[in-house]
């Protein structure tokens, strides 16, 4: 598939501060993808970067086989929605939806359509004569979107479009938001800290942190596989569970103190020379309630009804370590129970590097 | 619904302790009081002279040399004020003060547009196009609004002659210009800087250049700090004698000059009447304007907080 856009050995600085280092990205045509990672990871920064709101200090940006690095942002053939919104207060929203167009000089009649098209699409069609201070957080945010869709941007960037509003609404414009990806087919680059809508939006992810990007890959490769601690540890909620010990290489276990687990199940991309110091870290689902030669018995600690599932916080040799039990199990503090670790599901990194083995 | 509300109200019991229940009963307490009066007699210092030129307007002369500065006028004499507007002598002309107020408008009027319209446009450029050397060129603003004017007359003046426009109306209009730039530069910098970057971003993308983003996108925002900009300057240029004096001509002298010409006789019997309702019909304007716009002054001060 040909790349839509194409970031190349893009490095940013904020006076003597490296925001992005050497960054390379290719995003393919029609790919949804996401830049997921913590504030102050540089993400929104590559964003204004790819939208030419920042002027960057060495590499390229292409957009459609275009070398954009040094042109205007209105001719770079996107569109963007922010968190804010970032709607004019003093137009109403057809004005709002139509300034880009008026800027350039389209005709009216041709104007009109668009809007219909776009407001038809977002469902905005009864707002078009409010002012933006007349709308509700999620009607601006449509609004916003409706302004990059009449523009026809070949590409859409969204900077963190929905963290300004409440878990509802940004459940509902997060399915919007996907299903406009799919009706529509172009390619969007979204910036959010919020992993959820980066494992239900994207068709790849970017952690980044620190101005690099930790690991691009598709969301479930991101989150079965992490290449490294921080993306382990960033991903998923509740959190991985992570346990540091020994790798012994002469029955390949892992050893805490007083606990082993053989790890003749997980697949190693390198193995681990025999004393080294390794972690291990596996999800609370992949923890399973199990009675058998091998489990371990813990007493609960603490229990988290989560609704849809329980979470219960058990301590191996003093680390807490959550398990993620169905709704169905009825538990009380102080209960024993059994359990065993799916150790192919596990995931287990090198202590120093904080790579995945 | 009185009988709701009484029954709502506390009432004390037996052990006269009043239960807490609905909205807490408001008391008056002494400080209140105290502090109502200080409030009162502040206005009244405040107020004192205007009352006393308005009732000296309103006197004869043989009643005002009879000293009661703060007695009302026994007898009623409307001739101060019409004598002032158009027969009072301001120096060898006696038109009074109303070819003053023309060309004070004249002054003012097209002063205020141009210094406003360049300290937007400044403030503009300094908020949203982080040009390099900005803050330099910001920290220049700040500093040139903290430099006494008069020090800048003198090579002004040199400078406005060298170029012929001296002792002119656009030579007045351009002084006051100057001297406006370094405040409405630097208010309406930061006001613009309070705005949402984002706005500007969108905008950008959405087609704008440097002048059409200012004229559809941030002008129409602006409303709030432009009024204050105008309050500002209306009272500034309006109530200004030394530049109109120095830099506006013999033909455009504004309502200050006319009415200082008027105060300061040399000959002749100084008519206090006419004095007082002189300088109150020059102060009219900016009185005027502060009545008319104490809100949006106000508002204009505390619009840090506008939402989008």
């Amino acid at each position: 598939m040909e790349n839509s856009v194409e970031v190349k050995k893009l490095s940013f600085n904020y006076g003597k501060v490296e925001i992005l280092k050497n960054l390379d990205l290719n995003i393919k045509d029609g790919e949804f993808m996401v830049l997921l990672g913590p504030s102050g990871c540089g993400k929104t920064t590559l964003l204004n970067c790819i939208a030419g709101l920042l002027d960057l200090d060495e590499g390229q940006i292409w957009i459609e086989k275009d070398n954009v690095t040094w042109k205007q942002p209105k001719d770079r053939h996107i569109g963007m929605v922010f968190q804010s919104y970032a709607l004019y207060p003093s137009m109403t929203v057809e004005k709002n939806l139509s300034f880009g167009l008026r800027m350039t000089g389209v005709e009216k009649s041709k104007i009109k359509e668009k809007i219909n098209k776009a407001s038809e699409l977002l469902q905005i069609g009864g707002l078009l004569h409010r002012k933006p201070s007349q709308l509700s957080g999620g009607q601006r945010q449509r609004v916003a979107i409706g302004r990059a869709l009449v523009r026809d941007a070949k590409v859409f960037l969204f900077d963190e479009p929905l963290s300004n509003l409440d878990a509802k609404l940004r459940a509902e414009l997060r399915y919007e938001i996907k299903k406009l990806h799919r009706d529509l087919g172009n390619t969007m680059i979204y910036v959010t800290h919020d992993q959820i809508e980066a494992m239900t939006l994207a068709d790849r992810i970017a952690v980044m942190k620190n101005g690099v990007i930790q690991q691009l890959d598709s969301p479930k490769k991101i989150y079965n596989k992490p290449s490294s601690l921080f993306v382990a540890d960033f991903i998923g909620s509740p959190s991985m569970n992570f346990f540091s010990g020994t790798f012994l290489s002469e029955n390949n276990s892992f050893s805490l103190n007083k606990t082993t687990f053989i790890l003749n199940e997980y697949q190693f991309e390198n193995k681990p020379n025999d004393m080294s110091e390794i972690i291990f870290g596996i999800r609370p689902e992949d923890i399973r309630l199990k009675k058998s030669s091998e489990s371990l018995e813990f007493n609960i600690e603490l229990i988290e009804p989560m609704g849809a599932d329980t979470l219960i916080w058990l301590s191996l040799e003093n680390i807490p370590f959550s398990v993620r039990l169905d709704v169905s199990s009825e538990y009380k503090l102080g209960d024993v129970i059994n359990i065993e670790f799916d150790i192919k599901r596990a995931s287990i990194f090198d202590k120093k590097s904080e790579l995945r083995l | 619904m009185n009988f709701i509300i009484e029954a709502k109200r506390p009432k004390p019991n037996m052990s006269n302790i009043i239960e807490a229940n609905g909205p807490k009963p408001k008391h008056l307490t002494i400080g209140r009081i105290g502090l109502y009066c200080f409030i009162l007699m502040c206005a009244l210092f405040f107020l004192m002279p205007l009352y006393v030129m308005i009732i000296t307007s309103l006197k004869d002369m043989d009643e005002i040399r009879s000293g009661n500065l703060l007695y009302i006028p026994k007898i009623l004499s409307l001739y101060s004020w019409p004598k002032a507007w158009s027969e009072a002598c301001t120096g060898f002309v006696c038109e009074g003060l109303r070819p003053g107020l023309i060309n004070s408008l004249k002054i003012t009027i097209p002063s205020v547009i141009v210094s406003v319209s360049l300290g937007a446009l400044n403030g503009y450029a300094l908020a949203f196009w982080r040009f390099k050397g900005a803050y330099f060129f910001f920290g220049l603003c700040l500093f040139g609004a903290f430099i006494p004017y008069q020090v800048m007359v003198y090579p002004l003046l040199k400078i406005e002659s060298a170029i012929g426009i001296y002792s002119s109306l656009p030579g007045i209009i351009l002084v006051h210009t100057i001297f406006g730039m370094p405040i409405l530069t630097l208010i309406f910098r930061n006001f613009y800087a309070s705005l949402p970057i984002d706005l500007f971003k969108a905008a950008r993308i959405d087609g704008g250049n440097f002048l059409k983003i200012f004229f559809y996108v941030i002008i129409p925002m602006s409303t709030p700090i432009t009024i204050v900009a105008i309050i500002l300057q209306v009272t500034g240029i309006w109530n200004d004698f030394l530049l109109g004096l120095i830099f506006a001509g013999r033909d455009n002298q504004p309502m200050t000059v006319q009415l200082n010409n008027i105060v300061q006789v040399d000959f002749g019997v100084a008519e206090y009447n006419v004095d007082m309702a002189a300088t109150i019909l020059t102060s009219i304007v900016p009185l005027a304007v502060y009545f008319l716009s104490g809100r949006w002054f106000v508002r204009g001060i505390a619009a840090g907080a506008i939402k989008g």
